[in-house]
């Protein structure tokens, strides 16, 4: 089940506890529709991730829509894919292209170690995501 | 337990960032305040290039510069200053062994002996003059405990041509001790030279490169409290005076002529272009910092907190050491079950402890062990039982907020 980018941002501006916020980040991760081991397949890794992060992607040309499938094998990671499948589902490649990523995890209040932007390991899936929907979006 | 008390109070970096516990040590050590002045005080006081000067300062510049192969030479106890050569780093020492020595006895006949437990430094280069010259690499295997597998070193040494053994003195990933003498001693009988990685000993283990007799030793200063962008590699006389240069340039050449350049003798031939004149210097003064503390029982203290932090840890339940050779120093790596080393280092980092995760630069190992990476903390000289009482607490708090 994905959840609502609204209810994702409400509730960590509620939680002020460090332990809270990642508690929440997991839960996050638990609820992620996953990647089974089969198609977890070295040519769906995104390189230069410190944990191994899968990436799957499929453009529906008729509906303009890139979707995202994503996964990975650290649980802290899945809870931030799962904030990322938020942003990024059922989107047009402009509209992925067009969002202020860095500016949005900025203003999430997230822990100030845990921003994906600061390289912990989503950066390069972020870079990933955005170079797909540009070969989609002329 | 000795008298000898972590100095902290000497490392700007760790009074300036309390309270975080600096547990990075293998990855790069801090600088005391001594290395910090040593390069402030060139810096302001003598810096000129060096070996070419008519001038005072030059002058000045050049004794500092050769003092500190002095230095360097009595630290791991060459017999003379000139078998010191002065590079980047270890990573760049292996290099300047792979790409002048090895193509001298390299060849479809020849192998290089490496093993699973290497650096990708110590690893790569070999990999990449052996396709060059079309030799033959292999791995000796490690034991499940982390020791070197010495039967299967044996094997191979007697089953192919073995021209250049390239080991590590200590694991960056298990702390293993590997017995370099026992190994010199088997890879000589068999007419191989032997290479050692030495970044993780430098910092621990007292060097006798006469004593281990090998032919050729690599370490870097950035992981013995010296400045970054510096590093060592011993060689044995007559095999530096047998190799051609690697970089041309200046420094290096006694005369150059459209004909004909002849070059310095070592170490100069292998110091091509202006070099880090101010790295040698801060590390000397490492080196000087670095033999006070183990005056002071040093030593011995860093193997009783490796001891402590490892019983502590393992009263952690279902933590495993990755790496329980008898003889270790530095690294302590671990996993704990239904954790990912990833989600642990980011929790210790949120509280504060800064370790590693991951494959750290050692894959091969990791696919030898069947582990996707680990956690490791690293001690240097002014880690207490205090920060490893911290890293336990941190790491208790991790675990459960995983395992909820």
């Amino acid at each position: 089940m994905l959840h609502d980018l609204e209810e994702i941002q409400e509730s960590i501006q509620f939680l002020s506890d460090w332990e809270d916020k990642y508690s929440y980040i997991l839960e996050l991760g638990d609820s992620l529709p996953g990647i089974p081991d089969a198609e977890r397949r070295p040519e769906y890794l995104v390189e230069g991730c410190q944990s191994s992060v899968w990436l799957l992607t499929e453009y529906d040309s008729v509906e303009d829509i890139l979707s995202l499938r994503m996964d990975s094998d650290a649980h802290i990671v899945r809870g931030l894919i799962a904030i990322l499948l938020s942003v990024y589902s059922d989107q047009s490649p402009r509209d992925i292209l067009s969002f202020g990523i860095t500016e949005f995890f900025d203003e999430l209040d997230l822990l100030k170690h845990l921003s994906p932007i600061r390289g912990n390991g989503l950066r390069a899936l972020i870079q990933k995501i955005r170079s797909v929907a540009s070969q989609y979006h002329s | 337990m000795t008298t000898f008390v972590p100095p902290k109070q000497d490392f700007p970096l760790l009074v300036n960032r309390e309270p975080i516990v600096y547990l990075d040590n293998a990855a790069t050590t801090q600088k005391p305040d001594v290395v910090i002045n040593a390069l402030v005080d060139y810096y302001s006081q003598s810096n000129a290039n060096v070996h070419r000067g008519v001038h005072q300062i030059s002058d000045e510049a050049t004794g500092m510069f050769e003092d500190a192969r002095k230095t360097v030479a009595k630290f791991v106890n060459a017999s003379a200053p000139d078998q010191i050569l002065f590079t980047r780093g270890t990573t760049e020492s292996l290099n300047l062994v792979a790409y002048t020595y090895a193509p001298m006895v390299l060849n479809d006949q020849t192998t290089v002996l490496i093993t699973e437990m290497e650096h990708h430094s110590n690893f790569v280069p070999w990999q990449l003059i052996c396709e060059c010259m079309g030799a033959k690499i292999l791995a000796v295997k490690v034991n499940s405990d982390g020791t070197l597998n010495l039967d299967h070193f044996r094997e191979l040494l007697t089953a192919n041509q073995v021209a250049i053994v390239a080991i590590n003195h200590v694991s960056n990933v298990l702390g293993t001790i590997n017995p370099i003498r026992e190994i010199t001693k088997l890879a000589h009988e068999r007419d191989a030279k032997v290479v050692i990685d030495g970044a993780q000993a430098a910092a621990h283990v007292d060097l006798d490169v006469q004593e281990l007799d090998c032919d050729f030793y690599a370490f870097s200063s950035h992981k013995m409290y010296g400045p970054t962008g510096f590093g060592i590699l011993y060689g044995r006389a007559e095999l530096l005076r047998e190799m051609g240069p690697w970089q041309g340039g200046g420094e290096m050449i006694k005369h150059v002529s459209l004909e004909k350049t002849t070059f310095q003798e070592p170490p100069h031939k292998f110091e091509a272009g202006t070099p880090d004149i101010s790295g040698a210097i801060g590390l000397a003064a490492a080196i000087e910092y670095l033999a006070q503390q183990q005056s002071r029982g040093l030593s011995q203290f860093e193997g009783q907190l490796l001891s402590y932090a490892t019983d502590t840890l393992l009263e952690l339940d279902g933590l495993r050491v990755i790496g329980t050779a008898p003889e270790k120093c530095g690294a302590l790596s671990f996993l704990v079950d239904g954790t990912h080393p990833h989600d642990l280092g980011t929790l210790l980092n949120e509280q504060q402890v800064a370790v590693r995760t991951g494959h750290h630069c050692a894959i091969p190992l990791m696919e030898a062990l069947a582990i996707p990476g680990t956690v490791r903390a690293s001690f240097g000289l002014y880690n207490s039982k205090k920060d490893v009482d911290r890293l336990y607490e941190a790491l208790k708090t991790a675990v459960r907020i995983l395992r909820k």
